[in-house]
């Protein structure tokens, strides 16, 4: 039985200019698959266009929420599914972790920053996605499922891969 | 490619040299035992060489702090060789960086262990 599938394509969606290509993957609840969903968000970034310390934040984050979807949420269960979905537009590259746990409230997670949780083992995860990405929420379903909707700008990309956004003027070059 | 901990003694000081990715499950577990099994033949010397490490996330950022505080708890010392950029920004970020104390020549970590 696979552990991975895998769907990609171009869509127009509502609400979204232009149009978004679009990834999806469902893994397994294996930790192991981890490694195929930050494959993916590397190969996403790439493609996006990002420079290559914005790639590592985008993949690091993916990790960070994947394994809390795997661990924390579906706690490992091989009956539950993480649902992850990558959409890239000319502005945006907005990924979805959707796992069919009970949930969490980000604001009562404890500051990892804070004198007293320091040397805590455990706590950073989520704070280093909020770090690494411009936009961080967390919603939940009636039915069960949290979903994780992280997005980064796509202000970071290499001038030389932007193919023609208009955006040239806009960055630094990395080039020169 | 999964995590490798390697144990070398230099001087009064144990060198564990650790590659690959240092990721919740195996990986951490494998850097806890190493360094629990250290400490258990009474080696409180400890120098980590992250220098081939090409990953670590959260969980094995906190395997880190579980293994300095496991040695200081004991009375020892746990330090840090060759950071690579990415583990440098990210002990950076989560405030760690002035938690550890980290070296970039063995010998001068080394050295750093007998002056303490």
């Amino acid at each position: 039985m696979p552990y991975c599938s895998f769907v990609a394509g171009v869509i127009c969606l509502r609400g979204m200019k232009p149009e978004a290509s679009v990834v999806e993957l469902t893994l397994d609840s294996k930790l192991k698959n981890v490694e195929v969903a930050e494959e993916a968000a590397r190969r996403v970034s790439a493609k996006a266009g990002f420079d290559e310390e914005t790639e590592f934040h985008v993949e690091m984050a993916v990790h960070e929420a994947v394994i809390n979807a795997i661990y924390h949420g579906n706690k490992e269960d091989p009956r539950k599914k993480v649902y992850i979905k990558f959409l890239v537009t000319e502005e945006v590259i907005e990924i979805h972790v959707r796992d069919e746990g009970k949930g969490f409230d980000p604001s009562a997670l404890p500051d990892p920053l804070a004198k007293e949780n320091l040397l805590n083992i455990s706590g950073r995860g989520i704070f280093l996605v909020r770090k690494f990405m411009d936009e961080f929420r967390v919603a939940s379903f009636p039915g069960g499922g949290t979903e994780v909707i992280m997005i980064k700008h796509l202000t970071s990309r290499i001038p030389s891969k932007q193919g023609g956004t208009g955006r040239e003027h806009e960055g630094d070059s990395t080039s020169g | 490619m999964s995590m490798k901990a390697t144990v070398r003694q230099v001087d009064s000081v144990t060198v564990v040299d650790v590659s690959g990715r240092i990721t919740l499950g195996e990986a951490c577990k494998q850097l806890r035992d190493v360094i629990r099994g250290e400490l258990a033949k009474g080696h409180k010397n400890l120098l980590l060489n992250l220098a081939d490490v090409t990953y670590i996330d959260s969980s094995g950022i906190g395997e880190l702090v579980s293994a300095y505080t496991a040695v200081s708890n004991q009375g020892g010392q746990l330090k840090l060789l060759n950071l690579t950029k990415k583990v440098h920004d990210l002990l950076q970020i989560t405030k760690l960086y002035t938690v550890f104390d980290v070296h970039n020549d063995e010998a001068g970590a080394i050295g750093s262990f007998k002056t303490a």
